[in-house]
């Protein structure tokens, strides 16, 4: 049984896709797409600059690790916009450019660092995580791994689906 | 326990007397902009926010630089409703054919020491050269910015990096930043600040130290700060007594300090996938080449241009060589206009294109085929970067010159009637 079995799951039951080190936004959504802003546009063209048909291949909630560095380079948020319209409900990586990692949050999606999991994971491994515990159980692996949860408001961008939805929350109670 | 400038900034912003890594802090935005690529999405989400207001409109500058002038139907639209915006609102517009949006912002005097900018841009670290915190966010968090005027921002380490020696002979401050890049690799200074100093910088312009900052960005740097002398107040065309000039505690912590004397450094690459794949030229030597660029916020300054003359005068491209030259600004190309360096590189047969972000990513300016290898002065060499499957090299404005002219990468020391002590 999944240890992290409560009601606070964020992510059920997802394959695990996998790539390297310095993965950068300009592989994540090459520049010649950058005029695009329409969801369907950013989903067909996410990953293509490294994983060949990603779009077409991945199933809806589906999580990202990657290796060091993950969305290196440009601040382009069509990048996290393209793998949250595709379907990737949580990205996990031994650790994150900066700008990528809070537009990961801004947009809706967690970004989540936790060298150890990556490390011993494969892809296609099928995966839990429960972001209010701090924990991603690989159900192939049978084995549980502890992460560093975010602040508190960055779990309530994750609740409400990004940062305009708690501005807005924001700006009503104001 | 001092502080660093960046430290400081964030502590006064802040209202907080001390700061210390790991904190975060909520501080007002001094200045924002925005440009024409992360734009229409931060004008969209700005728009999901029923009751928003531009919180100063006299603080937002938009700059249409990345598709400039309109390169596609598509660019004209975001173009347009980018204008209609900045109208509605009273913002600053920055239009087609002035530049990249560093390089304008700085000539227009716009960043100011002591303050916080926050740019769509991953390069706005570049503009940390005015003694500002000055960092690069998303288009969802500029649309939160445009609508309250503040952001969170965690309080990085900091990393003191002394630059000293004399610019050898042929070596141009992007061998520099190779140099330095090729030392701490893609992301070991991850959400830390980098605050340049020593006695090298003296001999720099503004502009070289920007072409510095601005590649510190590739080493994950949250903001890069250089100190504010007397060449920089004078190219502000201001005083000491007017502005908020932050230093350095005496007694700050940094996380760590490092040297580079430059005065033995040879001509840098930076081989294909990564800035950070520093080496000596002669590691590529005789690499045939198909395109060579000068380009980006980074790579197209003056000073730049005027080294390629320096190499092309009296040379041609040679034939298997298209050499594309996207001057980072309009005043830079009038200034090389006036100077006759504009006629030399044309002589030459070298292409100068409008002012823009153009080919740094393909942004369809000189664009690359696959199987394709460029010499760049720009600021990244990922995979695709200037199209699928072709490659690029990163060098200084001497060495791309002088590779466009032989064919091949080569050492520009030559052609510049020097000697190649390697």
């Amino acid at each position: 049984m999944p240890k992290n079995n409560t009601e606070n799951r964020l992510v059920t039951w997802s394959h695990l896709w996998k790539v390297g080190d310095n993965i950068s936004t300009d592989h994540i959504l090459p520049s010649r797409f950058m005029t695009q802003v329409e969801p369907y546009e950013l989903a067909a063209n996410c990953m293509a600059g490294c994983v060949p048909q990603f779009s077409s291949r991945i199933l809806q909630g589906d999580v990202l690790a990657a290796g060091e560095n993950l969305g290196y380079g440009s601040s382009r948020e069509q990048a996290p916009q393209a793998l949250k319209y595709a379907g990737v409900s949580a990205v996990i990586a031994k650790s994150f450019a900066r700008i990528f990692y809070r537009n990961c949050f801004n947009v809706g999606i967690p970004a989540i660092v936790c060298p150890a999991f990556v490390e011993e994971s494969s892809e296609g491994d099928l995966i839990e995580v429960n972001l209010e515990v701090g924990l991603i159980y690989n159900e192939t692996l049978g084995k549980s791994y502890e992460f560093t949860k975010p602040p508190e408001f960055m779990l309530t961008y994750i609740k409400l689906g990004g940062l305009i939805p708690y501005l807005e929350e924001q700006m009503s109670k104001a | 326990m001092g502080l660093t400038i960046t430290e400081k900034i964030i502590a006064s912003k802040a209202r907080v007397k001390n700061v210390s890594p790991g904190q975060i802090h909520d501080v007002p935005v001094d200045i924002a902009y925005i440009h024409d690529n992360n734009g229409p999405i931060a004008l969209q989400q700005f728009s999901r926010l029923p009751k928003a207001k531009v919180w100063d409109p006299d603080k937002v500058y938009f700059v249409l630089d990345h598709h400039s002038p309109s390169t596609t139907f598509r660019a004209a639209q975001h173009h347009r409703n980018i204008r209609d915006f900045a109208k509605q609102y009273g913002c600053h517009l920055i239009d087609v054919g002035r530049g990249v949006s560093h390089s304008v912002m700085a000539e227009d005097g716009v960043p100011r020491p002591g303050k916080i900018l926050v740019g769509t841009d991953s390069h706005s670290v570049g503009l940390g050269t005015f003694g500002c915190l000055s960092t690069g966010i998303g288009s969802t968090e500029m649309a939160s910015v445009l609508a309250t005027g503040k952001i969170w921002l965690k309080v990085p380490e900091t990393v003191k990096v002394v630059l000293e020696g004399k610019m050898p002979f042929g070596i141009g401050a992007k061998d520099v930043a190779l140099l330095i890049l090729k030392h701490f690799g893609p992301c070991f200074l991850n959400y830390m600040a980098i605050e340049f100093t020593g006695p090298l910088l003296d001999s720099l312009t503004i502009e070289e130290r920007m072409t510095i900052t601005i590649m510190g960005l590739e080493m994950g740097v949250k903001n890069a700060l250089m100190p504010v002398d007397e060449k920089l107040l004078t190219k502000l065309g201001t005083t000491r007594d007017n502005e908020e000039i932050i230093t350095a505690d005496s007694d700050a912590r940094y996380i760590s300090e490092v040297h580079f004397d430059v005065s033995n450094l040879q001509p840098m690459l930076a081989t294909p996938g990564l800035p950070t794949n520093g080496t000596d030229v002669s590691k590529a030597e005789g690499t045939e080449i198909q395109q060579a660029t000068l380009g980006s916020c980074s790579g197209a300054f003056y000073h730049d241009l005027e080294q390629a003359a320096r190499i092309l005068a009296g040379r041609k491209v040679h034939p298997g060589v298209r050499f594309v030259i996207v001057p980072n600004s309009s005043r830079v190309i009038l200034e090389a206009a006036s100077t006759g360096i504009i006629q030399t590189l044309m002589e030459a047969g070298a292409i100068i294109s409008s002012p823009s972000c153009g080919t740094c990513a393909g942004y369809e300016v000189g664009c690359l085929a696959s199987g394709e290898v460029c010499i760049s002065t720009t600021t990244r060499n990922m995979d695709g970067r200037m199209g699928a499957g072709g490659k690029i090299y990163l060098a200084s404005a001497y060495t791309v010159a002088a590779s466009a002219v032989a064919g091949h990468i080569t050492d520009p020391r030559i052609l510049l009637g020097g000697e190649v002590d390697a």
